[in-house]
């Protein structure tokens, strides 16, 4: 196997919060080109991940690191503050810069010139050029969602740490959002998503890394971190959780939750490809 | 008093123009602090705080430093008061607002009894409340700190604008790019208290916190960037404080209400300017 080198990696980490541990005895690492979507129930500890991953929480044992000099683009949920912030489109992209030493030095609002290019470029790049005066409030939830992830561009074009991109989003912008980010990974973008869509997880995601501690076969269950085709395999063969259905028996009881499983690829599940979405990082302007 | 009496008497004429400066200076404060307070959901921050300050004042009198060095004494109780209360907002235990209304009407219920017990006049009860009736209590001291406030939060402002921004608007995004939100949060919280006890004498426990409400609140009727709404709340701010200051000394009301009422009538003609611009 070819080794790379790795952008995140996690060993044997355990997060507590509230001094309760969350997620005990977890290694993953992400590498350049994966698309990693972290799935569990609620619960199994996806936002406290989150927390650490982005250096706000730091594990109670074993190490969490991401490589040195690699930032990360986060894109985290929405808030109710946002709903009726009054800032522009411009605005909230350009604060993607902030994490530019440089950037915070500068008194005043301005940013310097290549803050400004990055911003342009992604904001081109994600189709929403023509809205920089538009006040952030004024639009849909899928465009609310691209600014955001324009101003996580901003930050990184490595690694792009998403929280639950489409929560929210009417199913023909959630469809958009994931070609973006599917765009986006082909681009060379490594892609770090937690999302509650189990199906759209294993439909664009390389490797998946589920929380819940169910993986595995008798008593020594824990959870699982491995390509998106294992992942499937292991549902198809019970030896997998059900967090596709949701319907998660967190007591830890040994039986097996049985839920018929519907193995993607289905032709319900086909994703058309994007109409309105101009072609990532090669147009001409 | 009328305007003529107050120009041919050069004492009051300096009291006249100390109070304005002090209140404007006031003003530009509390309406740039409000921005972040107001859509960071921390409104009752700047509530709260004008409650302990009457607290505070309490304290004072029954300290027996009130006067010559009620502003001294204050800050400390209030800026002590304005990180307890950011602490508490920020737990999960127990919710920020009720955390707030917890701290500020505990403190006017023992202010209150401190009040009752010394035995302080009604009518001082009223001034700290409402604000003084007359200027001339306002000192050299009052002026010279609410210049010293004006320049603390004018360079902060300037210095941190981005970052002050990026936390009000994302928090977790603005701490994965490395801001130290907690400072910031604590910077904002102290600035807001020294704002609130500068202000309070002129304009009273209870209507000091209409200055950190109203401007923002008005401005976010009509604006929609982050840095129009700065400008436009501590323009908003500075006008309605010397409109309702000038129309306090013609009409000899008291300064606190007038200013407030005209932030009032400021609001509405705002909001309806808004939902014309919007439509």
């Amino acid at each position: 196997m070819e080794v790379k080198k790795h952008l995140i990696e996690a060993r044997d980490v355990t997060l507590s919060y509230d001094g309760r541990p969350v997620v005990e005895n977890l290694s993953f690492s992400v590498t350049p080109g994966m698309y990693l979507c972290i799935v569990g129930a609620n619960g199994s500890g996806k936002s406290t991940l989150m927390r650490a991953v982005t250096g706000i929480l730091h594990p109670a044992s074993g190490t969490l690191t991401v490589a040195e000099g690699v930032s990360i683009g986060y894109l985290p949920q929405q808030s109710e503050i946002q709903r009726d912030f009054p800032a522009s489109v411009w605005e909230v992209t350009l604060s993607g810069n902030l994490g530019r030493v440089k950037n915070r030095l500068w008194p005043g609002f301005g940013y310097d010139r290549a803050s400004v290019e990055r911003a342009e470029k992604a904001l081109a790049m994600l189709g929403m050029d023509g809205l920089k005066k538009r006040s952030y409030n004024e639009l849909s939830g899928g465009q609310q969602q691209r600014v955001l992830l324009a101003r996580a561009l901003c930050a990184s074009d490595t690694l792009l740490l998403l929280d639950e991109p489409v929560t929210g989003l009417d199913p023909d912008a959630a469809r958009e959002m994931y070609a973006i980010i599917r765009r986006l990974h082909e681009n060379g973008t490594a892609i770090l998503m937690v999302t509650h869509d189990m199906e759209a997880a294993l439909e664009e995601s390389t490797h998946i890394l589920c929380l819940c501690q169910r993986h595995g076969g008798g008593e020594d269950r824990s959870n699982f971190f491995g390509t998106a085709e294992e992942y499937r395999a292991g549902l198809a063969d019970d030896s997998g959780c059900s967090c596709c259905g949701m319907e998660h028996n967190r007591s830890g009881s040994a039986d097996p939750v049985r839920k018929p499983i519907q193995i993607p690829g289905a032709p319900s599940l086909e994703l058309p490809r994007p109409t309105r979405m101009p072609p990532l990082g090669k147009e001409e302007k | 008093m009328t305007i003529e009496a107050i120009l041919a008497s050069p004492f009051l004429t300096a009291v006249v123009i100390r109070s304005l400066i002090v209140g404007v200076l006031v003003s530009l404060c509390s309406a740039l602090l409000g921005v972040s307070l107001v859509l960071k959901r921390y409104s009752m921050i700047g509530d709260g705080l004008s409650h302990v300050g009457f607290f505070a004042l309490a304290l004072c009198t029954a300290a027996g430093v009130a006067g010559a060095y009620t502003m001294e004494a204050s800050l400390p109780v209030v800026i002590l008061a304005a990180v307890l209360i950011l602490r508490l907002s920020r737990s999960k235990k127990i919710k920020g607002d009720a955390a707030c209304a917890i701290v500020s009407t505990g403190a006017v219920a023992i202010g209150t009894l401190i009040n009752n017990i010394l035995g302080v006049r009604s009518a001082d009860v009223c001034s700290s409340l409402f604000g003084s009736a007359s200027l001339v209590t306002l000192t050299d001291k009052d002026l010279w700190l609410s210049v010293i406030l004006s320049a603390l939060v004018l360079v902060w402002y300037v210095l941190c604008a981005r970052r002050i921004f990026a936390v009000t608007f994302d928090e977790p995004f603005a701490r994965s790019a490395g801001v130290h939100t907690e400072v910031l949060d604590l910077v904002m919280a102290i600035l807001t208290g020294i704002t609130i006890v500068v202000g309070m004498k002129m304009m009273g426990a209870i209507m000091i916190s209409a200055l950190i409400l109203f401007p923002p609140m008005t401005a976010m009727r009509v604006t929609g960037s982050f840095r129009a709404t700065v400008w436009v709340s501590a323009v908003v701010s500075v006008i309605s404080f010397a409109m309702g200051f000038v129309l306090a000394c013609l009409f000899s009301l008291q300064t606190g209400a007038t200013v407030v009422t005209v932030q009032l009538v400021m609001f509405l003609a705002f909001a309806a300017a808004g939902k014309g611009i919007k439509r």
